[in-house]
């Protein structure tokens, strides 16, 4: 491979990665403080990218309207940050609605049931998307401007710049998040011995509200970023996303952050350099053979600890 | 009284843990549950921290207040009861500072706050030394210090003790005893429970006896050091 094309597969694969990794965090968060596997998770990135399609498209029009004199770049800088400010809130709802409806009934069922619904949640809201907004594929707005930059022949745009310098504040707010405040401390609290947090004046609903809320507005952000790199969207769109995430959670080690988000880059590179290397239909075989092979050498992950929480009293 | 349990029945599906027991505790008291492994006297806890569902026609109630319409964490804030548990129960991947500090969590009071902070690393000062490691590194002793003074760290009138002998040299034991009947002295309630029964007889006012999920006997923790029933079960003969 020539030097140019090897530093051009660099910044694909960061920018696949970047998706990989928002939505991975979800995954893992969810998993680490609630022991739970949350398989809509994917969807809700899907939820997430349609939520942004509406609010941006409003946003635009309401832009046109020229409600505020700025130039069209400022102006469409403002609608991309309003855009996600405004999706993550929105889906952190719906994640909070998941949590509530679906999963807080089943607080104290076998974890196969939790699983179950999931899958189910996940299949209600992609065909309830296709019931209400029906099979044409909507095309995301143009939030970006493109500009290419030639960087010694490697060609780097300023929505690949955006999306993975995103991706990376968010993974590392959160992570601050997580360190620093108290209520980051009782979602690690939880992470380690569910039983025992009430014991601290803590309401386990509240924590797991939150943690669902924090999942699945990274899962928009997620969605927005996609629908501004490859701006079609359809129900589906979320299922193999979410698949792939769930693998680079578990590579990165139950409800470690950093490991999720950097597992999730390391898919992005792997799955890029294959198809680079290797004809494309071999991509996702090589691929996860390659994560199988990691996981058999290292079972927890590379964050994840090997203590299991502790559920029963 | 400060809290009263009338009639208290607690089941793990079929295997009934207790058998509607009744206990009262007054305000600034120390007492003491006293029994073998599996009498029932962590389970009594758990109820009262409703962490343990309590059975129909069971009725609690703490201060004038139905306690079994509190759930759990409201136990702890709203009534101010807090549970050192069985087996310390530590966060042990969060530091010793953050386990402090999570007890706090629902309180709102910051200079209260800094001063039972205070009063904990005054009472056990390894505590301060070791103020940022993780708790799952602290010793057993150690770790029972933490646990204790978790549980001063939320408790706003009640504490219960789930065997905060366990695992402490005798020297550490007499340390942290001394400690909770100075926080006793301060208006601290406390509720007891132990397997080492004549330390806790030597340390409370009063006490029952629970065999089998039943109490069996109950009184001055002085009469029932002389107890020959006591004496022959719990303390050697």
């Amino acid at each position: 491979m020539q030097l140019q094309s090897f530093f051009q597969q660099i910044v694909n694969a960061l920018q696949l990665g970047s998706f990989y990794a928002l939505i991975a965090l979800g995954y893992s968060m969810v998993y680490g403080v609630l022991m739970l596997f949350n398989f809509a998770h994917g969807d809700v990135f899907m939820v997430g990218s349609y939520i942004g399609f509406f609010v941006s498209a409003g946003l635009l029009a309401l832009a046109k309207t020229g409600i505020l004199p700025l130039a069209d770049n400022v102006m469409l800088g403002l609608v991309l940050v309003l855009t996600l400010f405004i999706t993550m809130l929105l889906t952190s709802f719906v994640g909070m609605l998941i949590e509530r409806i679906g999963y807080r009934p089943l607080r104290n069922a076998p974890r196969a049931s939790a699983a179950i619904t999931g899958l189910m949640i996940g299949i209600i809201l992609e065909t309830g998307n296709l019931a209400i907004l029906g099979p044409t594929r909507l095309s995301f707005p143009a939030l970006i401007e493109s500009v290419s930059y030639d960087i010694g022949g490697v060609l780097v745009t300023n929505k690949k710049m955006v999306i993975v310098f995103v991706s990376i504040f968010l993974t590392l707010a959160l992570h601050q998040f997580v360190r620093r405040t108290k209520w980051g401390m009782a979602m690690r609290a939880m992470a380690f011995d569910f039983v025992v947090v009430p014991l601290m004046g803590i309401s386990i609903n509240k924590i797991a509200l939150l943690t669902f809320a924090l999942g699945s507005a990274l899962a928009a952000a997620a969605g927005i970023l996609f629908g501004v790199a490859y701006p079609v969207l359809d129900p589906y769109m979320g299922i193999l996303f979410g698949w792939k995430a769930f693998v680079a959670a578990i590579l990165g080690g139950r409800g470690s952050i950093l490991g999720a988000s950097l597992a999730g880059f390391m898919l992005g590179f792997i799955e890029i350099f294959v198809a680079a290397i290797f004809p494309s239909t071999m991509r996702d075989l090589i691929a996860f053979s390659i994560i199988l092979i990691i996981l058999t050498f290292r079972p927890h992950g590379f964050f994840g600890e090997p203590y299991s929480a502790q559920l029963r009293l | 009284m400060l809290l009263s349990a009338e009639n208290l029945a607690v089941s793990y599906g079929n295997i009934k843990a207790l058998h509607g027991i009744n206990f009262e505790v007054d305000e600034g008291e120390i007492v003491c549950i006293i029994g073998a492994n599996g009498a029932g006297k962590s389970t009594t806890l758990w109820a009262i921290s409703r962490l343990v569902d309590a059975e129909e026609g069971t009725s609690m109630t703490f201060a004038g207040k139905n306690l079994l319409d509190f759930p759990p964490e409201k136990v702890v804030s709203e009534l101010g009861i807090s549970h050192a548990p069985e087996g310390r129960r530590l966060f042990d991947n969060l530091t010793v500072k953050e386990n402090l500090h999570l007890a706090t969590f629902a309180r709102k009071d910051g200079p209260e706050i800094k001063r039972d902070l205070d009063r904990v690393f005054s009472i056990f000062p390894r505590l301060e030394e070791r103020i940022s490691q993780k708790a799952g590194t602290l010793s057993g002793g150690e770790q029972q210090m933490l646990a204790v003074g978790r549980a001063l760290m939320s408790a706003r009138r009640m504490m219960l003790l789930d065997e905060p002998s366990m695992g402490l040299a005798p020297l550490l034991m007499k340390d942290v005893f001394d400690a909770l009947r100075d926080i006793n002295k301060e208006g601290t309630t406390i509720l007891l429970v132990e397997q080492n029964a004549r330390m806790a007889l030597n340390f409370s006012q009063r006490g029952y006896v629970l065999e089998s999920g039943s109490i069996v006997l109950e009184g001055n923790s002085s009469d029932l050091l002389v107890d020959p029933e006591v004496k022959k079960a719990y303390l050697g003969g």
